[in-house]
């Protein structure tokens, strides 16, 4: 490594004009980190822009014409019509679906782990201990190969193929809880309830207004987590739902797949519908970054 | 929840009076935990409960001699559980999901690791763009990145040499579906690992710089050694999702004949519970991978705190 920097150096130094030069010396490029850094970031971004680039192009096109050079010729356009008007609209239904599942979802399985997390971290009570043992080992427990018995158990109160089928068994995420629990323990001082308490707020009020702001760190980056991990679940409707007004993106771009899966004349219509269903997750996501504590989940590995 | 009162005298300590007025005044947390321990309840416990009751039953058709009466449930013992370690399907799909996580788990530990310490080197250019860039595949849905491949690897629309190279090939397929898998959680882990790597205390490696090191031999010999638990903890999370193994190849198996609807153990459940109704079946094969996760993650973990205590010591 130490070679590549010199070797850098000794090529720049010289070139840079008088008063560049000892920015350089100072401050040579690590070459081969940045080359890594780079061809990650083309593997991981060629394909999405090859999406965006092969939803310019008409079903013809998308054979014919160089992979990477966008069309044209009305090609996006009339995608997106194809898109939106197939089967009467059902992919915008599907798109409406995704939003309920995961912004509902997600903020109720916020509330219910920022809840729980704030009373196993900051009291102790009867059965606190078991309840957090029980949520540790459930975090271990693969929620997907409980999929199909959760579709058994609510098949017989009559629940499956509805909303709160795909919403109810994702509400509880043992790791979420964990989270919380960990990030109140460390984030909401004793001191601070105390004083409260001296004060007169009542327990509640102190949750409210102390321990709920304290945590919304934490209380953020669950509800993004939580959000990804409905908008991208993909088994659980596959299994509870079979009426195509409810499927969510995932499931109803797979559909569509299946449909036109023999006949390539409508591959274009999937990459429509593929492109629209990356960019506003990735634009949602991409500026919520900053707001995202991943160190909490790192934090999390300690069990 | 019986378990919950069982654990009273325990929480009966604490000698600080205002605590103890605390507790007997405040309902709050147990009305604050509740609405989970009833998720909790209803939704994992119960259903991995009946899972198992249902794994050690069958049914059987009862009412005289042509069986036209109603299918009764029956204990089964441990048939549905020998039927499914005796069926050589099983043992393939496990086989192939095997050969998957061989080629995506070691991959995805590898590259993240390598970008996280990169993008942690001093003097590397680009990084706030290349993290970004690298963690957007985790924004696209499981699903959609598998059509998004799909049609990468289709020959007729490949950009990538899918008319020369056989992606769905009966070897191809493998490199093809542990590659969507890469994709979509390398960023996520990388994250996770560049944490760790800046939550170290930069004197660590201030008296290396000061004697010569390269920034390869910190990278390799002070922060690798350091940050061995986040690692290990991708691995963990790696070795799971690999048991779950179901989004890709589901959706690639319209494009590739080589996936079958048995490709991966759980596209074996699947199709065991819904499409050859065998329900019982499916709660046992569910039953056996669930009990083989957790022996793997108890496994990945003691190994990992194995290496990283030797390590550190």
């Amino acid at each position: 490594m130490s070679a590549v920097t010199t070797r850098v150096r000794a090529t720049t130094a010289p070139a840079g004009n008088g008063p560049a030069a000892p920015r350089f010396r100072r401050r040579p490029v690590s070459l081969v980190p940045t080359l890594i850094l780079i061809v990650g970031a083309l593997y991981c971004v060629l394909p999405v822009l090859w999406i965006l680039i092969a939803s310019t192009k008409t079903n013809d096109e998308l054979f014919s014409t160089p992979p990477f050079v966008p069309q044209f010729h009305g090609g996006f356009l009339s995608n997106m019509q194809a898109l939106f008007g197939f089967n009467h609209g059902v992919f915008g239904q599907w798109a409406l679906n995704s939003v309920i599942y995961a912004i509902g979802g997600g903020v109720l399985s916020t509330i219910v782990a920022g809840a729980a997390g704030y009373a196993l971290g900051k009291y102790r009570f009867v059965g606190s201990k078991w309840i957090f043992r029980i949520i540790v080992a459930a975090v271990l427990l693969p929620q997907v190969m409980l999929v199909i018995p959760q579709f058994l158990l609510l098949a017989k109160f009559g629940m499956t193929n509805s909303y709160a089928s795909v919403i109810l068994p994702q509400l509880v995420s043992p790791f979420a809880i964990y989270l919380c629990k960990i990030y109140a323990e460390a984030s909401v001082p004793d001191e601070i309830m105390e004083a409260a308490r001296i004060d007169g707020g009542s327990e509640w009020r102190i949750f409210w207004s102390v321990g709920s702001r304290l945590m919304m760190p934490a209380l953020v980056t669950v509800f993004l987590l939580q959000f990804i991990g409905i908008w991208n679940n993909y088994l659980l409707p596959y299994v509870m739902l079979n009426n195509d007004q409810l499927y969510p993106l995932t499931e109803g771009l797979n559909s569509l797949m299946i449909i036109t899966g023999g006949q390539s004349a409508q591959y274009s219509i999937v990459v429509a519908g593929v492109l629209l269903s990356i960019v506003p997750l990735a634009v949602l996501f991409l500026s919520l970054q900053r707001y995202w504590k991943i160190d909490l989940i790192s934090g999390g590995v300690k069990l | 929840m019986a378990i919950t009162h069982e654990a009273s005298p325990t929480s009966a300590l604490a000698p600080n009076a205002s605590r103890r007025r605390r507790r007997r005044t405040s309902a709050l947390p147990v009305v604050l935990v509740a609405p989970a321990v009833i998720l909790l309840a209803v939704f994992l416990i119960a259903p991995a409960i009946y899972a198992i009751d249902l794994s050690f039953l069958h049914l059987k058709i009862t009412g005289g001699l042509l069986g036209t009466g109603k299918p009764k449930e029956v204990w089964a013992g441990l048939a549905n559980y020998l039927a499914t370690l005796g069926n050589s399907e099983f043992w393939a799909s496990l086989g192939r999901m095997v050969i998957v996580a061989v080629i995506g788990v070691p991959a995805t530990i590898v590259l993240s690791t390598v970008f996280a310490l990169s993008l942690d080197v001093k003097r590397a250019r680009l990084v706030g763009i290349t993290r970004l860039a690298i963690f957007l595949p985790y924004a696209v849905p499981g699903v959609v990145a598998s059509l998004l491949w799909g049609f990468l690897y289709l020959p007729a629309t490949s950009p990538i040499g899918g008319k020369f190279i056989d992606y769905f090939g009966s070897t191809g397929v493998f490199f093809s579906v542990a590659n969507v898998a890469v994709w979509g959680v390398v960023g996520f882990n990388m994250v996770i690992i560049y944490t760790a790597v800046r939550g170290l205390s930069p004197e660590l490696f201030e008296a290396a710089e000061l004697d010569g090191a390269s920034e390869l031999q910190i990278a390799l010999r002070i922060k690798l050694p350091l940050i061995l638990p986040a690692v290990t903890m991708v691995a963990l999370f790696s070795v799971i999702g690999a048991l779950q193994l179901f989004n890709e190849p589901t959706t690639l198996k319209p494009l590739a004949n080589a996936i079958t609807s048995t490709f991966s153990p759980l596209m074996y459940v699947y199709a065991q519970a819904n499409i050859n109704n065998d329900i019982y079946g499916g709660a046992a094969t569910s039953f056996l991978l669930i009990l083989m996760t957790v022996g793997l993650a108890v496994l990945v973990n003691v190994v990992g705190r194995r290496i990283s205590g030797r390590e550190t010591k």
